[in-house]
């Protein structure tokens, strides 16, 4: 699909277009609120924007949908970030007791970008990413995916292209929101395996036992090694890279003379893969340099410290990248393979295709005019049909199945919550000469409280709460 | 309840009620009174056994032998409980040791729990302290401790272990099959074992971790850190009463200045260095983890996030000015891909902020080696960290040779960097370089080497007269370098002087 070529100048005519007609807002403003279930979550979270001329605004907070549209159709901002829910509306954070505002909740994130394996990368360098170096982010998403899912029991994981070099990751799941700093550390450490920077060789090293984690993620890069590391890059076929390659092999091998006869790539994998077996059935130690070279070459890079602060501010789904023009889209993990990052739609284009006209819509004015809605309705339908006709239309549906699934597990939580509130009685805590004296009490122990008591389930929280 | 230390009384001894346990989790505070000398000693000596703890801690791998065995003789010899069972020593004594280890918790935790990074330290020490004694009891001891804390974790049955049996072998070590089955396994949510999770060192499956017995003490600490974690914020709200008394307050100030000893935040030499000596300083009197980042900034004029922190602290700390710094920063990037306008955009708000001029206006100070080491670990694109713990060795070896260094020194430091005693490796390299056979102090800390470098190469006597004189202010408000260790109460001030002095010598011997 043709991107209509984009020109960074044509932002400032293209955002109030994006803004006023295509930008989902309903489906924004449902997944912030989170089914309402906490009071004032969207009202305390913090958004953040850069405008033109590079300018940049934070602690940004509206308190309905309606006031978030039109802030920002008079802001027209050409990056939005979204930050963490506060315990306090952000816009009114100067006037809060210094020391009380603080980070609540927010979702896990990840960050994935092709910068980070440039020193693995052949084809391309940098802000640059084709065809070939593509794969690296579909791996690091199913590595990923499966782990979150699987290992750390989350269910409402949502990826989204950051418009340019990378992917991004949502994890909403309510556990996940709650997550502490050191939590949030951890999994990102649990997650990582590509250690060191310019300094360090050996990036990755593999010690017994190999840990069902480790296992599962080889389990993918297998699955795309050939294709990827073998044919895309051409790993074993130029010196320079098969020298790299071989940095990473102990030094006491049996096979060099052998290599360097062997011109074909991938038979000259096999010879490092059946030594590193030879290896493994003799030594001691495990000597896994073959899974080494293939994690170091394909495994994912997270940016750990996009993960570990709850106050973090991330690129937001929906937003515009105005280097590239296109938008950040959730990516539908289900046809993961065939996503192509270059097929993404820009503004440019789908401000184009809201002017086409397509067929039956004449029909569809006449029955406008007849029908007696108020004006708010009849806005809000044309804005759905706006959409619908453009190419963003499969990544908003894709996003509104995405919030129907959360919607379950919010119906859920609203019954238990004022199941409980009829029944409600303080609950004690360890220290009984705690009083209330500020809110701050409350934020310190609620969040303790996520630590010592969440194998009792979410109970204890909601309350002691008051917002 | 007041107990007065009645040790006369040989039926019913109230210390054996109270203390019959060897370890505890502090989750009472103690009921007595007690006279201010004891108050002092007891957090004194409790300071020192921490300041040993932390020191063990970077130079060992925790839990070897030699560690186990320096922490023991410590414990001894501040007369502390270091024994799980009272029975074998005289009654009371050990019962008196656990009096003191609780007293002495107690009163650092006034002392420690004002700011984010006091906190931090101290829940660091007491924890590996925790973790040291936990793991001197034997298993049943342990699965008592549980009991008697109410800390029942739900134990998985014999067909979920079963079915789950290959990987649960696979991820914790030392677990074999036959294991599995006789050993219990416990099902705790992830979060509960996040030192475990962390280092991977356990199945993880829908969000709980599978924890065999032998690792339960992970969770343990999580616990004590957790209810440490809370207690701490609790009792900063309550320091206001404790400070408005006029015995305690000096010596719980100078409790937790003393612990970070000399920091390097206050300027001493501001101006005196000039732009241009810089290039040929790096060479000279910085260390090599500056050296390095000094050069990476040279040949590429940028460096990451991490690697201006560090480096721009660190010239803040030899005296650089906001000025200077912003100068410095700027004539570098300009000769890359940064323009000017860019810079000041970008680049020039947190060489401000550093300095304390922007956003919470906090004076941030330069990293000692133990945060360099242990903290923000670099990544592809980094070059920030230490070299002696983050390069691969033989990337080490190369630089070494490089910047001149002997090939026996080289081997040296080599042996050093592989027994984990990365200061000590950087105290050699700092031997090596200024041609000294001992250089008579103890490394923690990069402006450190630097003003001992220029002490050796004649920077002279005003650098050593600024170095005696202990201040901290991480804080950067009203008091700048508070001024509360000056000013005692007429009446102690002679004994606490006494006691400070004997304080200081002890961190410099460290």
């Amino acid at each position: 699909m043709p991107s209509s070529d984009y020109d960074p100048a044509s932002l400032p005519d293209l955002l109030p277009l994006y803004y006023r007609r295509l930008f989902p807002f309903s489906q924004y403003y449902r997944w912030l609120s989170y089914g309402g279930v906490q009071k004032n979550y969207f009202q305390n979270r913090e958004f953040s924007f850069t405008l033109k001329d590079d300018i940049y605004v934070r602690y940004q907070s509206f308190s309905t949908q309606n006031e978030l549209e039109k802030e920002m159709q008079k802001m027209n901002p050409y990056k939005i970030d979204v930050g963490a829910v506060y315990s306090h509306r952000p816009s009114q954070h100067n006037t809060v007791k210094s020391g009380t505002f603080q980070a609540l909740e927010k979702e896990l994130v990840f960050d994935i970008d092709m910068t980070d394996y440039d020193d693995v990368r052949s084809c391309c360098s940098a802000a640059d990413i084709c065809s070939k170096c593509w794969t690296l982010m579909t791996i690091a998403i199913r590595i990923l995916d499966r782990a979150l899912r699987d290992d750390f029991g989350f269910q409402h994981r949502l990826w989204v292209y950051s418009g340019r070099r990378g992917v991004h990751c949502w994890v909403c799941d309510e556990a996940a929101r709650k997550l502490s700093v050191a939590a949030r550390s951890a999994v990102t450490e649990y997650l990582s395996l590509v250690k060191g920077g310019d300094e360090t060789v050996k990036k990755v090293v593999l010690t017994e036992p190999i840990h069902p984690f480790i296992s599962n993620s080889l389990d993918v890069v297998k699955g795309y090694f050939t294709q990827y590391a073998l044919d895309d890059q051409d790993l074993m076929g130029s010196k320079e890279s098969v020298e790299k390659v071989l940095a990473l092999v102990p030094e006491d091998i049996l096979f060099l003379q052998e290599f360097e006869k062997e011109k074909k790539p991938e038979k000259r994998w096999n010879l490092i893969v059946t030594e590193a077996k030879r290896k493994q059935s003799t030594a001691k130690k495990g000597q896994y340099f073959e899974k080494e070279i293939m994690l170091q070459y394909c495994y994912p890079r997270l940016d750990a410290n996009v993960s570990k602060g709850v106050n973090h501010l991330l690129k937001s789904p929906f937003s515009v990248h105005p280097k590239t023009g296109r938008i950040s889209v959730p990516i539908d993990v289900s046809e993961l393979d065939k996503f192509d990052p270059f097929s993404v739609p820009t503004i440019s284009l789908i401000c184009e295709e809201l002017d086409r006209p397509r067929p039956g819509e004449e029909k569809e004015k006449l029955e406008d005019g007849k029908e007696k809605e108020d004006e708010k309705d009849a806005i809000e339908k044309r804005k759905i049909r706006d959409y619908k006709r453009t190419s963003l239309a499969k990544y908003i549906k894709y996003f509104d199945q995405f919030l129907d699934g959360m919607a379950r597990s919010w119906k859920g939580e609203r019954l238990r919550k004022s199941d409980k509130a009829k029944q409600m009685k303080p609950v004690p805590l360890n220290n009984p000469e705690v009083e209330i004296v500020a809110e701050a009490d409350i934020i310190v122990r609620r969040r303790s409280e996520v630590l010592s008591h969440s194998h009792l389930g979410y109970n204890v929280l909601s309350c002691n709460y008051a917002w | 309840m007041q107990l007065g230390g009645r040790r006369k009384k040989n039926s019913i001894n109230p210390l054996s009620e109270l203390y019959g346990q060897h370890l505890q989790f502090y989750g009472q505070p103690p009921l007595e009174n007690i006279s201010l000398s004891e108050f002092e000693t007891f957090a004194v000596e409790r300071l020192k056994l921490l300041k040993t703890v932390e020191n063990l801690g970077v130079s060992h791998v925790k839990l070897t032998e030699q560690y186990r065995n320096k922490l023991e003789s410590q414990l001894r010899t501040l007369n502390f409980p270091y024994r799980p069972d009272a029975k074998s020593q005289s009654g009371s004594t050990e019962y008196e040791k656990r009096r003191k280890d609780h007293i002495s918790h107690f009163i650092l935790r006034l002392a420690y729990c004002q700011t984010e990074d006091l906190r931090r330290w101290f829940i660091q020490q007491e924890v590996d302290l925790f973790r040291f004694r936990f793991n001197v009891l034997v298993p049943e001891q342990q699965l008592d401790f549980l009991h008697k804390n109410n800390l029942r974790y739900d134990t998985i049955s014999s067909e979920e272990k079963l079915k789950l049996k290959d990987q649960l072998i696979n991820s914790s070590f030392g677990v074999s099959g036959v294991k599995v089955m006789e050993h219990e396994f416990y099902k705790v949510p992830f979060q509960d074992a996040l030192d475990l999770v962390r280092l991977r060192k356990v199945y993880l499956k829908q969000g709980y971790a599978y924890i065999p017995h032998q690792d339960i003490v992970t969770i343990v600490l999580n616990d004590f850190r957790t209810r440490l974690s809370k207690a701490l914020a609790l009792t900063a709200r309550s320091l206001p009463a404790v400070h408005s008394d006029e015995r305690l307050q000096p010596l719980l100030n100078h409790l937790s200045h003393a612990y970070v000893g000399q920091d390097y935040s206050i300027q001493k030499n501001v101006g005196k260095i000039s732009l241009d000596q810089i290039d040929s300083l790096s060479g000279k009197s910085f260390p090599l983890c500056m050296r390095q980042l000094h050069q990476s900034l040279r040949e590429n004029h940028h460096l990451r996030h991490g690697g201006r922190m560090q480096y721009g602290l660190f010239l803040k700390g030899i005296g650089l000015s906001l000025e200077q710094a912003l100068q410095f920063w700027k004539m570098e990037f300009i000769r890359g891909k940064v323009d000017a306008d860019k810079f000041d955009k970008a680049y020039a708000y947190s060489i401000r902020h550093m300095f304390g001029k922007e956003g919470k206006r906090t004076d941030y100070t330069p990293y000692s080696c133990m945060k360099v080491i242990l903290s923000n670990p670099p990544s592809q694109g980094d070059h920030h960290g230490c070299p002696f713990r983050h390069s691969d060795p033989e990337l080490l070896k190369q630089k070494l040779q490089v910047y001149k260094v002997s090939p026996s020194g080289i081997n040296q430091i080599l042996e050093l960097v592989k027994g984990m005693h990365y200061q000590l490796a950087c105290q050699k390299y700092f031997e090596l370089t200024h041609n000294i056979e001992d250089s008579s102090f103890s490394l923690n800390h990069p402006n450190q080497y630097f003003l001992e470098s220029q002490k050796l190469l004649g920077g002279g006597k005003d650098i050593k007269r600024e170095m005696d004189a202990p201040q901290r202010s991480q804080e950067n408000s009203a008091s700048k370098g508070s001024t509360a260790t000056q000013e005692v109460a007429a009446n102690t001030s002679q004994h606490l002087a006494e006691m400070t002095e004997d304080l200081d010598s002890f961190f410099q011997d460290a």
